[in-house]
Parts: C-alpha cells; structure tokens; sequence
C-alpha cells in the first residue's frame, strides 16, 4: 500500500521531468527521420527501418531511465523531502521500491507513446500490423526494468551526474560484454581465457534483450531463449534493488 | 504522568572530509519527555539538537544508546504511527498543491479518503491556510512552508510532535500564531518537543526544557527551577539627582535628555535611592526590576564551553 503511495507520487513527479519530454521529442524525430537514413542504404528498405525504429526507442527509453533514475533518490535526500517521509511509519524499502515502481509506471507510459508511434507508422506503411514488433518491445522495456533498477542503485548513494555516467557505462558495458564471449573463444587456454571467461560471466549482458534481428528479419525465436532472457532480466533486475535496498537501509540522511 | 520518549546513553559520532576524521556529536545523552507537555530542547548552533530529533526518528542510527518511543522501539513503524515531526527549513514536494501534499502524507498512514478530506480542512483551517490549499508549494513562501508543514505534522493526530527550529525564519507575527498552535496542541494532549535557538520563545511556552553544549546536556528540569526567582537588579529611570551621588548607591548608566538609568544590585538600597529622589525634588520614571532569564542560563552555560 505505502510503495504505491510512493510509486504514484515519483510519477506525477517524473511526468513534470522536462527532460521527459525532450527525450520523448527526440524519440519521435527518431522514428520518423529514419526513413531518410534508409534511402541511403542497400537492401530491404522497411526492415532497416524498422531495426533502427526499435534501436532509437531502445537507446531513448534507456536515456529516460538513466537520466530521471540517477536524481529520484538523490534528490530526495539533496532536496530533505526525505526527512519527513522516513519520519512516517515506512520501511526504508518501501520508499525505494516505491520510487523505482513510479519511475517504471512513468517509462511504461512513455514506452507506450513511442510503441504507438512506432507501430501506427509501420501499419500506415505497409498495411500490415505486425505483433512480433510488439514482442520486440516488450522486451526493450524488460531491459529498461534492469537499468532503471542500476539508476537507482547508483542513486542511492552518489550525485546524479556520477551515477548517471555509472548507469551509461552499466548500458554499453552490457551491449557490448558479449564480445567478451567471443574473445574468450579465441584466446589460447590459460589464465587469460579463465579472466576472460570470468569476466564475461560477471559483466551484464544486455544484449540477451535484444530481438530485434529475428523480429524484423523473421527469423524463428525459441521460446527458451525468451524465457531465459525474461528469467535473466526479472533475476538481475530483483538482485539489483536487494543491493540498492541493503545499502539505502544503514544510510544515514545527515 | 508516563514517558512518551525516553532517550538513555545516546552517542553519534560521524565522519567528515576527503580523508575521513571522527567528530563525536553526541556524547551520551538521557532525557525524558512526559505525556502532555512541551519540551524544550535548547543549544547553539552545532550542539547536536537536530542530530538527536534525526536519530529518534530513524533518519540517522545512533552507535550508541537506547531510544523509546510510545513505548516500543524507535525504529518500530508501529512507534511512528503515534509521531509527528517538522524539520528544519522544511521542503517538501514543490509539484503538489498543499491540498494534495497533505493528502499524500495522509495516505501514508493509510487513511481513508473521507478522514484525509476531514483532516485536511480543519489542518488548513489551524494553519490559517485555506486560501493558498491550491497553490503549487512552488510559489509559497517560507512562513507559509512553516505552516503546511506544521499541518504535515498534524495529519496523523499525533501523540508526540517534534518540531526542529519551528520559529525560524518567521516573522514576529508568524512566530506568535505557531506559538499559539504549539499551546493549543498542548491543550489537545498532545506532547511537544522543540528545539530552538530562539529563548523568549522558548520561555514563553515551554514547560521543561534541556540544554544541551557540545554533544553533552548540561542541564534539564522544569523552568521554574532552573531559572532563579532572585532580583539580579532593579533599573530605575529618574531625574533631578546628580550622577556623582548615585555613583555610591549603584551603577548610574546613561544620561539622556536629563534623566539617569541607575542599576542597582543591593536590593536594600532602593529605600534610600527613593528618599535621596523625593529630598532633591526629582522623579522617578520607571523601577524595573530583573530576575534571571532563560537567556542568562544559557549563555552562562554555553560560554565557559
């Protein structure tokens, strides 16, 4: 009952976020301008568009998450708004799951906007309305749960500007650590494998997120791999706020 | 009457700067604050006034110490259903309204609707806030925060409310209708702690009070008993005697348009300042006499610190 308090507040709060709507215009811009980028492309025109449609909303929502996650906590604190809230009968995770429910409602509403867009474009374009577009979606907001759930851990217990540069390097980090996997492969046996191999287990792999390739090429998408990358999303995403939960429970608002 | 807070050994210590060194705030502090009364909780600036309201109300953890509140623990949410607290400088949400700031709080508590609306009314009525319920806390002013605030305190029917600084930066005006809020909450039941630096105030309303001088308090009781009923001295105006024979009586000060401010310390001599004034045929415009105050105690207090 207290985290939806919370959560509805943190929305009405991040929907007055300017920096909400800029994000959401560029978004727009992206969507529609990418029909330039594809003429100057080779190849099956649509599908390139809808790839680097579904890319934007991606990169976009994570930019959403990053940037209004990374100042929820800290603001609270910075601005003392916190002093009369933990001086209620809340737990101290109430208010954290709280805000982290109220900026997920927040980057649902705003995914949802985009989707809209996106989708209307493609139906009005080719006619067609595609579900799997949706699929493709609905897994970009299960990366957005993730790293907003690393904005706020950040949050807790450092500036915005640092936690959202933390945050930016936790997003590439984890699009790009799948290469960590391919190098391991071709690394001699040895210590420096091992590292590796280690290190590719560690880091997040964000990528497990994304289907965008099999959707809009329309290749097969086993469902084990859907449920893994949904397992593996809820998992890290529950593993990231018991840390944020565990830090934030001992701090104190001096 | 039964203790609402009790507070035994309490000690915080942080640490501060880039390479982190220890400053004890509070050394080991016990006090007790009965049901029904109004508690003041005095010292300068840094003493460790709002370190102590912060760790009854679980805002920072104390490394020492037992804390009780409503008898239970201090960290029991069940202990908080009962308090309600005013910070320092108070910022709230500045996107609500303060009809909407209120309802946020009260859902807190899990109250339902038609007791939020209630509640909020006669809160905005005590506060003497109801023209302004729908303005965005963006555009009020700090004596108005001061007072939204106050109601945020109020939205539970608290037992115990504890108010850090509730008259700073207020007005003279805006400082005696909080006063007058801080009596009538008294005259409800309710318990009051406050810390201040502002002593007349202080005076005026609290009941008993602590002083508390470098993390350590120095002194706590009753007003009544911690401030003597003695004469310190009697000022008194008058006119028509010389300087130079007053010299011998008491302290002659200033001499303005005629008349002399004589400080006299010998209660015993005012009888002869009087029959010297009525034999040269002068006047006296004022007698005034001065116990110790507050302010006495506490700069005699706080200055060999």
């Amino acid at each position: 009952m207290t985290i939806k308090v919370i959560a509805v507040n943190t929305f009405k709060e991040a929907v007055r976020d300017r920096i909400l709507y800029l994000l959401l215009f560029f978004a727009a811009a992206a969507i529609l301008l990418s029909r330039v980028l594809a003429m100057l492309t080779v190849g099956d025109r649509m599908k390139i568009v809808k790839d680097v449609r579904l890319a934007s909303i991606s990169v976009f929502g994570a930019l959403m998450a990053i940037l209004i996650g990374t100042g929820l906590v800290y603001k609270e604190i910075e601005k003392r708004t916190i002093f009369t809230l933990i001086s209620k009968p809340i737990r101290r995770y109430e208010f954290l799951l709280g805000k982290y429910f109220g900026l997920i409602l927040t980057l649902a509403v705003m995914m949802a906007s985009m989707g809209l867009i996106f989708l209307g474009l493609v139906l009005v374009e080719t006619g067609v309305f595609e579900g799997r577009l949706l699929l493709a979606l609905v897994y970009v907001f299960l990366e957005l749960l993730l790293i907003t759930a690393v904005a706020i851990l950040f949050s807790c217990f450092s500036t915005p500007i640092l936690s959202s540069l933390f945050s930016l390097g936790f997003y590439l980090i984890g699009h790009f650590s799948w290469s960590l996997e391919a190098l391991a492969k071709k690394v001699q046996p040895g210590l420096g494998r091992t590292l590796l191999a280690v290190l590719s287990a560690v880091l997040p792999d964000l990528e497990n997120f994304n289907i965008r390739t099999e959707v809009v090429h329309a290749l097969p998408l086993p469902a084990a791999h859907l449920a893994y990358a949904a397992a593996y999303g809820i998992l890290y995403t529950a593993f990231v706020l018991a840390l944020a939960v565990l830090i934030f429970r001992r701090r104190d608002f001096v | 009457m039964s203790t609402i807070l009790s507070i035994e050994g309490l000690r915080k210590t942080f640490s501060q700067g880039f390479i982190p060194r220890r400053k004890e705030i509070l050394k080991g502090i016990s006090f007790a604050v009965s049901e029904g009364e109004i508690f003041g909780y005095l010292g300068p600036n840094g003493a460790g006034k709002t370190t102590t309201i912060k760790c009854v109300l679980g805002l920072i953890f104390p490394d020492a110490g037992r804390i009780e509140l409503c008898g239970r623990p201090h960290l029991d949410p069940r202990s908080k259903e009962k308090v309600g607290f005013l910070p320092e400088n108070p910022y709230f949400y500045d996107h609500l309204t303060a009809r909407e700031f209120l309802d946020f709080y009260g859902q807190l508590f899990g109250l339902a609707p038609a007791v939020r609306r209630e509640r909020i009314r006669a809160l905005l009525k005590l506060v003497d806030m109801e023209r302004a319920a729908d303005l965005s806390l963006r555009k009020y002013s700090r004596g108005m925060l001061q007072r939204v605030g106050l109601a945020q305190a109020l939205i539970n029917e608290p037992s115990l409310v504890v108010l850090d600084e509730p008259l700073g930066g207020l007005d003279p005006i805006g400082r005696k209708e909080v006063r007058d809020i801080i009596l009538r909450m008294r005259d409800e039941g309710r318990t009051v702690v406050l810390s201040s630096h502002i002593l007349q105030d202080i005076e005026m309303i609290c009941d008993r009070v602590a002083i508390l001088v470098g993390g350590l308090i120095l002194s706590q009781g009753r007003l009544a008993d911690l401030i003597s009923e003695k004469i310190l001295f009697t000022e008194i105006v008058l006119s028509g005697v010389g300087r130079e024979e007053l010299a011998a009586l008491g302290e002659p000060l200033s001499a303005l348009a005629g008349r002399t401010l004589l400080k006299v310390y010998d209660e015993a001599r005012i009888p002869t300042v009087l029959d010297l004034v009525r034999d040269r045929k002068g006047s006296i415009h004022s007698l005034l006499s001065r116990t110790q105050t507050l302010e006495d105690l506490f700069v005699g207090m706080v200055k060999p610190q």
